[in-house]
């Protein structure tokens, strides 16, 4: 009995794999995320929503550690809830993305998570904004998270500026299923943000209708 | 009187790590990184390869040949774990000579080479016996022979590519372990893991030649532009009962995309 450590992923750091993506488009943004949380080989949790919102407008997209990416984005709603009360107005998108960036450049060493923010204001219109290891970049899109990998190719070849918000929406479901039935530590379903001046939608695709390809 | 010592390197010395003299990237050791790809079509078969080697941050060879034939019309893609050593490489064996005392373990690239060696030499033999030309699959199977009885020692993955009268076109995938399976597109190397989502999403059954050879350019060109092992030229080759046509796309001529 002693000594007997248990499950492995009782011990396993719970972490959310991942496959992310934002686009943006003329008029907002497009965010697309899995569902999977994995501790080791273990699936904790199957339909985990991983796109965050940090105002009405502005979301990001949670990659790496579970509990660092979460604490993460609470801390920058609070943050950014301050601010626009103190503004008395909207914040800026990059605003959003400089609170994020601030915190994961501090602690780099001690967080593992990387962020993609992405939202619409009024000065700028939609914006995505990539916080890895610190950095604050903005993209025309941007990719995260251990699925990405696979699918740096497929986004290089198939983005083409000047998308429609329904091509973007349909470019991130690619995407996310390409990703999703190549890496052990993304699936489940996709959600996708769609963000624009007008509202803030959230749709979700289930697994069985998600677009399939070629399968060998 | 140092910096002399360690200019003429003895052997059973090391060269000390503190001398200036001598660049960081001779200590490293070499490795093909890689992106290889083979894509079955009606009639025969095409394979790819980049062709960059690295030792370290240097590029030791900007214009390798990874497409390694092993008969007529039998191919083999090495695909090399970046654990490869000097050994492998003649010309490195010449030239840091010292380095080979230091009792390497033999890494992939020494291993796909003296697999390929092996490998052709029985081929060569069976073919004569059998008095025409060898199957694709025998090949396959005398690579996965050697990997799987060897699979603790090794550490190699092989895409085997070619030709024959019996099934047309095929490409079967060695990987480490020692598992054979044929698959009509396959990629391998460190640059394959960003071009899955591509290949999945553009492969369809019943592609022409002048299509695999765009999809396959197309595919090693994004592999390239991403993975920092991979790069260089793209060189193809297309197999079938003709014959094997080859080519090297260079650099200015790969395929571009919006957003590089």
């Amino acid at each position: 009995m002693l000594g007997e450590t248990g499950p492995e992923w009782l011990s396993e750091e719970v972490k959310t794999g991942t496959t992310i993506i934002a686009i943006e488009y003329n008029g907002g943004v497009v965010l697309g995320s899995d569902s999977r949380v994995s501790a080791g080989a273990s699936v904790v949790n199957r339909v985990m929503n991983k796109l965050s919102p940090l105002h009405d407008k502005i979301y990001c997209a949670l990659s790496g550690s579970a509990a660092d990416a979460q604490t993460i984005a609470e801390i920058v709603n609070y943050q950014l809830d301050v601010h626009s009360i103190e503004i008395g107005e909207d914040p800026q998108v990059r605003s959003a993305a400089t609170l994020v960036r601030n915190i994961s450049y501090k602690y780099k060493e001690e967080l593992s998570a990387h962020l993609i923010v992405a939202g619409w204001d009024r000065r700028e219109g939609g914006q995505v904004f990539a916080t890895l290891n610190g950095l604050l970049t903005r993209q025309p899109f941007a990719v995260g998270g251990s699925g990405s990998s696979y699918v740096y190719g497929f986004v290089d070849a198939e983005y083409r500026k000047g998308m429609s918000k329904e091509e973007c929406q349909q470019f991130v479901a690619n995407t996310l299923s390409l990703a999703m039935s190549r890496d052990g530590s993304s699936g489940g379903v996709a959600y996708i943000v769609t963000i624009d001046e007008q509202s803030t939608e959230e749709k979700v695709i289930l697994g069985n209708d998600l677009p399939t390809f070629f399968d060998q | 009187m140092a910096a002399a010592a360690s200019m003429m390197p003895n052997f059973g010395q090391q060269i000390s790590s503190k001398n200036d003299l001598v660049p960081d990237w001779t200590r490293q050791e070499v490795s093909t990184g890689t992106t290889i790809m083979a894509v079955e079509y009606d009639g025969g078969v095409v394979i790819g390869a980049d062709s960059r080697t690295t030792t370290g941050a240097y590029i030791a060879n900007r214009v390798t040949d990874k497409l390694t034939p092993i008969h007529d019309r039998i191919f083999c893609c090495r695909s090399v774990h970046p654990t490869l050593t000097l050994w492998a490489d003649p010309v490195c064996r010449g030239a840091w000579p010292h380095l080979l005392c230091g009792g390497f373990r033999s890494g992939s690239a020494a291993d796909t080479q003296a697999i390929a060696d092996v490998v052709a030499y029985q081929l060569g033999f069976h073919s004569i016996e059998l008095d025409e030309p060898p199957l694709v699959e025998t090949a396959a199977n005398l690579f996965r022979a050697s990997c799987y009885r060897y699979r603790e020692e090794l550490m190699a993955g092989i895409l085997v590519a070619g030709w024959d009268r019996r099934k047309g076109g095929q490409v079967y995938c060695v990987p480490i372990g020692g598992m054979l399976v044929r698959q009509p597109v396959s990629v391998g190397g460190s640059g394959s893991t960003y071009i899955y989502g591509f290949m999945d999403s553009n492969y369809k059954p019943g592609l022409s030649k002048d299509q695999c050879l765009e999809l396959t350019a197309a595919a090693l060109s994004l592999a390239m532009e991403r993975d920092g092992s991979s790069g260089g030229v793209v060189r193809l080759a297309s197999i079938s009962e003709e014959g094997v046509e080859r080519r090297v796309i260079l650099g200015n001529q790969l395929p571009k995309f919006s957003t590089h």
